[in-house]
């Protein structure tokens, strides 16, 4: 199937000589919801604005939907949505109005039953008479959602839409993204949070200083990466790791008490609770008495951290000995 | 491919009008008030000082164009710049920059909203004049030719100070240590034949000047200097901001990063 956006070596250099994009490499498949994820001042917002016409690009291409973005910007950017990080709209406006006008800026003929429906499915249809700037920061968001569904694109940016906003409004914004998924809108959101890639991504790339890290089905990038970690609480500490689990990968913490394991990556899941089970058998037959196991898988986050700390910045304490 | 989008061209105009009839007090009563100022003070107080009027027009009705010329080519500019500034400024303006909207649309969006803006000002003043002077348009035709230009050129202006202001003081300045002075010396109140040398030869300098008497000779069949003059030389300030913005459309400049 052809690929709903294909970006190809697409490098950005500002004005002041910060290279924001260093030769960019990304394909989104139609109907999924790709989150980009990366720390801060990693060029997702550059990513995006290169997409939507906020950006020129010094170099490499976009197609979307098949067609070069820059020539045929017109009728490419009136199938594209976009909302912003920042809540900058004229907060002066009311929201029914505020989000017919993004529907005619687009030029299409006025729909009154579709903003109503894009309105009650964010619940802002009750508010629809209010200015803009006397609704709270969780709905001002809403407002720039509706404003970039009133032109009914089939691809959608979402710059951080959860930036700043409470837990229980952060759920709800998942749901409205998938909900937005379930009517056949790709969704490419960036987020800084990994539990939002974790929770609401098909696929997920990993940016860093304007280069893409990996691009991965997230279940695929959690098996590759993800590892076990075991924090074992020996009854009485150690002085040093017995000969009996030295093959294991173990630590000892500080004062002896603690083991700590972490392993069980690579190739499919459950490697690493084995080896578990193995190292407690093995402690049981060496005579070493244990209180507590406390087990976990590790997160998308874990992997995140990882990969960014990775091959430049030195190993930091345990979390470098991990990779 | 280049396509003229009526429809966005059109929500940019509705949308610039609506926000003027929004802060009404300020963008319609203001500009009445002051000209209103203006009347009391130069064409009754003063005026009834002058007997003999300038050039056989009588001061108070000798002023009307100028006042005029004065308060449209203010709102024209403030308007304008305004109008695209804030959208800058606040971040609003990914809106249009990530629409299908090009160089045409956005200039009879918001040009044309600015522009409507100083005609609906100029109908409203010449209103209010009549409460206070007795004056004649001589040549109705020129005249709404001639406010009509100058109202879209300066709003074009008004548009590239907008785009190139990058703070709320570059925005003010120029209106006020530029404009303004040049529309206090271009004759609004005199006529600068009535300057001794250098100054009357200095003025000849000052575009606003062509612009006061032509629009002057369009209500009293006379100007200091010739109207095709004046008509050519707002039309080629009309061509040079047009050029202006359409480079500015074509590089990005101070418009996408």
């Amino acid at each position: 199937m052809q690929p709903i956006l294909e970006i190809r070596g697409l490098q950005k250099t500002y004005a002041n000589g910060f290279t924001a994009l260093k030769g960019v490499d990304l394909t989104i498949r139609k109907g999924e919801i790709f989150a980009l994820l990366g720390p801060n001042g990693a060029g997702k917002t550059t990513l995006i604005g290169a997409v939507c016409g906020l950006v020129r690009p010094t170099g490499g291409s976009i197609a979307a939907f098949g067609e070069d973005m820059r020539r045929h910007w017109r009728r490419l950017r009136a199938r594209v949505g976009l909302v912003p990080q920042e809540l900058a709209t004229d907060m002066f406006e009311p929201v029914l109005r505020s989000v017919t006008h993004s529907r005619g800026l687009f030029g299409l003929p006025p729909a009154p039953a579709l903003i109503e429906e894009i309105l009650r499915a964010l619940s802002l249809w009750d508010k629809r008479n209010e200015q803009i700037r006397t609704l709270s920061g969780g709905m001002k968001r809403r407002v720039l959602i509706a404003k970039a569904l009133a032109h009914e694109p089939e691809l959608l940016f979402l710059d951080e839409p959860t930036a700043g906003v409470d837990v229980e409004l952060r759920r709800d914004m998942w749901k409205q993204i998938a909900a937005l998924r379930e009517r056949g809108t790709t969704v490419i959101l960036t987020t800084h949070y990994i539990e939002e890639a974790e929770e609401m991504a098909d696929r997920v790339g990993i940016i860093r200083k304007g280069e893409i890290l990996m691009v991965d089905d997230k279940a695929a990038m959690m098996d590759r990466l993800g590892r076990t970690e075991a924090l074992i609480t020996l009854a009485q500490p150690l002085a040093d790791l017995p000969e009996a689990i030295a093959a294991y990968p173990l630590s000892l913490s500080e004062d002896g008490r603690v083991l700590c394991y972490r392993g069980g990556g690579g190739e499919g899941g459950g490697a690493g609770t084995s080896e578990v089970a193995e190292v407690t058998k093995a402690l049981t037959r060496a005579g070493i008495d244990y209180t507590a196991i406390d087990i976990h898988e590790s997160s998308l986050e874990d992997i995140f951290v990882n990969l960014l700390e990775g091959p430049e910045a030195p190993a930091a304490g345990d979390r470098g000995e991990a990779l | 491919m280049t396509v003229f989008n009526a429809r966005s061209a059109w929500t940019i105009y509705k949308q610039e009008l609506l926000r003027a009839f929004r802060t009404a007090m300020q963008s319609i009563l203001a500009p009445v008030l002051t000209t209103t100022l203006y009347f009391v003070v130069f064409g009754a107080a003063i005026g009834s000082q002058m007997s003999g009027g300038v050039g056989g027009v009588n001061y108070g009705a000798f002023i009307v164009p100028g006042l005029l010329l004065l308060t449209i080519l203010g709102e024209s500019v403030s308007n304008a710049s305004f109008g695209i500034y804030m959208p800058r400024f606040t971040g609003a303006i990914y809106e249009l920059l990530s629409a299908p909207v090009g160089v045409a649309e956005t200039l009879v969006g918001f040009v044309g909203a600015a522009a409507t803006k100083s005609l609906i000002l100029a109908a409203i003043i010449l209103v209010t004049a009549t409460f206070f002077v007795d004056y004649s348009i001589a040549h109705p035709f020129y005249a709404f030719l001639f406010i009509l230009l100058i109202s879209a050129s300066f709003s074009l202006f008004g548009f590239i100070l907008g785009i190139w202001a990058d703070s709320f003081e570059k925005l003010t300045i120029v209106p006020l240590l530029i404009l303004t002075p040049l529309t206090f010396l271009g004759g609004t109140f005199y006529s600068i034949q009535t300057l001794p040398e250098p100054w009357q030869s200095a003025a000849m300098a000052n575009p606003v000047v062509y612009l006061v008497n032509g629009l002057r000779w369009t209500f009293y069949g006379t100007s200091d200097v010739a109207i095709g003059l004046s008509l050519g030389l707002t039309l080629l300030f009309l061509a040079l901001c047009v050029g202006g913005i359409t480079w500015i459309f074509r590089t990005g400049w101070r418009l996408r990063t």
